[in-house]
């Protein structure tokens, strides 16, 4: 599977006659398996980017091809993760998992195992008869992941997923997330706005300037995971990312 | 006088709650011996009596039990409430997701929501002539824009990312609406139908006093004034009342099993 962002721009009109460009000329691949951030201050871009890259918005130019043809509306391959965790609060944990098998028709006898399996990928065997407001906020996100896991897509789409969580939960969930990676080889491209995060996570980080949005430096990072954020290199390379954003 | 002295002068809330019910019963029946005018205020026995036997014709004076006729004023709010229900909960849902369909009926609901549900009746007899078809249209008229109303709010409160997510999961819009859209708005259509219900109950007595109706609790109050029987028209206001209470209890007690999650929620 290759992921090619092809010299996309997007332009919205605001208040009826201000022409805004918010993403200029964002042009960078993905390969198998890899772990993109998408890493940029506030209102450079970076969520519109990725809300296209799912197909759920459209480019002005240019355009997002997967394997060579172009993505232009939501795609069981592309799944995606939202902030605000958006599971179904009518659902138990069980039902949100195989609500993306429910869609695709899948037997009730055959829907079972895989929700029994993404539970206990997202360690909350015993909570799949309980609902998502008796869960906290990090579990609810887990929930989320493997929801979109269970349809298995090729790309897992994240925006600012831990962002409402505290430091503690969140800095467990990137481990958790890259434990998941690294069992189901999925293609990430996580955005986020936190460097920490980002140097934490990815193969290489697509750093983002301020509006219009364009591609400032992608930086591979190359350390072994799990890293420590204690560690020289870490802040090295931290150093390094937080120039570019602030340049 | 410390905090908890102060709290313990006050009386239990429940005992507050059925204070000013008591005191108007016994109020009542104090004014009603001392005025012994049976025509402006019957003694409590005379009510309870009637309310006690509640399968006789004979306390009515011919115009049916008070059960017949509150199961005849029941069947018919039924029928309206879920005529304006089948028609609002679609409507809603369109104008809901659709800005073509919002914008069609918008002017024409905005224009025929202020209108109160009995200044239909002339017009209705006009059309329908006396008959379950007038009291449908006049019952269906209050129920329908509650029911309207919240269905569209319902409908557009359901989180845009619940649809992207299902959308993502390869969800058709079919499948969105009738996995998502529907259960997402649910609680709130669950209310317009309790609000809905209510008015209807209330359109279905007055209703019932159009003139040539020879059934339901609106009949037997304003037929048992025509023959000068306040025992009956009272109990036939209770038994309307208790209703009433009876048919909200049902609806707050689906509400609180099955969407619970709205509160929960936020």
């Amino acid at each position: 599977m290759t992921l090619r962002i092809d010299h996309l721009s997007k332009q919205f009109v605001k208040g009826g006659r201000e022409l805004v460009t918010s993403l200029s000329d964002i042009n960078f691949e993905v390969g198998d398996s890899e772990f993109i951030c998408l890493l940029g201050p506030s209102g450079c871009g970076k969520t519109t980017l990725l809300r296209i890259i799912a197909g759920l918005d459209h480019p002005t130019s240019g355009c997002v091809l997967m394997d060579g043809m172009t993505v232009d509306r939501p795609n069981p391959k592309l799944g995606m993760i939202f902030q605000d965790y958006s599971l179904y609060p009518w659902r138990t944990v069980n039902e949100n998992i195989a609500f993306g098998l429910e869609l695709q028709g899948v037997k009730k006898t055959g829907i079972q195992p895989v929700v029994e399996k993404y539970l206990a990928l997202a360690g909350l065997s015993g909570f799949g008869n309980s609902y998502p407001y008796e869960l906290s906020g990090g579990m609810r996100q887990r929930v989320a992941v493997v929801r979109a896991l269970a349809v298995e897509p090729s790309v897992l789409l994240m925006d600012e997923p831990f962002g409402a969580l505290d430091a503690q939960t969140r800095n467990k969930l990137q481990l958790d997330l890259i434990d998941i990676w690294v069992k189901t080889r999925k293609t990430i491209i996580f955005v986020t706005h936190s460097v920490d995060e980002a140097v934490f996570l990815a193969d290489r980080i697509v750093v983002l300037s301020p509006r219009p949005g364009h591609i400032r430096e992608i930086v591979t990072i190359e350390e072994d995971r799990p890293r420590d954020r204690t560690s020289v290199d870490f802040a090295k390379v931290r150093r390094f990312v937080l120039d570019l954003i602030n340049q | 006088m410390n905090r908890s002295s102060f709290r313990h002068a006050i009386p239990s809330r429940s005992l507050l709650k059925i204070l000013l019910p008591v005191a108007i019963i016994v109020g009542w029946e104090v004014a009603a011996i001392l005025l012994n005018k049976t025509f402006i205020l019957p003694r409590l026995e005379t009510v309870f009596a009637v309310l006690l036997n509640p399968f006789s014709g004979e306390l009515t004076f011919g115009s049916g039990s008070l059960f017949d006729n509150a199961i005849i004023s029941l069947e018919r709010v039924i029928a309206g409430f879920l005529a304006a229900a089948g028609l609002a909960i679609p409507l809603g849902v369109g104008m809901g997701r659709s800005e073509i369909v919002h914008d069609l009926f918008d002017s024409l609901m905005q224009l025929l929501r202020p209108i109160p549900p009995l200044a239909w009746v002339p017009l209705t007899l006009a059309w329908f002539k006396i008959g379950l078809v007038s009291m449908i249209f006049i019952i269906g008229m209050g129920a329908f824009f509650p029911i309207l109303l919240n269905t569209l709010d319902g409908v557009k409160g359901v989180k845009k990312t619940w649809i992207e997510a299902a959308q993502i999961l390869g969800a058709k819009e079919r499948q969105i609406l009738s996995r998502v859209i529907l259960p997402g708005a649910a609680p709130t259509i669950w209310t317009g139908l309790r609000v809905g219900f209510g008015i209807a109950w209330m359109c279905v007595v007055a209703a019932e006093m159009m003139p040539g109706t020879n059934s339901g609790l609106g009949y037997l109050i304003i037929s048992s004034y025509n023959f000068g029987q306040v025992p009956v028209i009272i109990a036939g206001m209770i038994v309307i009342g208790i209703i009433g209470i009876g048919c909200d209890y049902l609806f707050k007690l689906v509400d609180s099993h099955s969407f619970a999650w709205r509160e929960l929620e936020r």
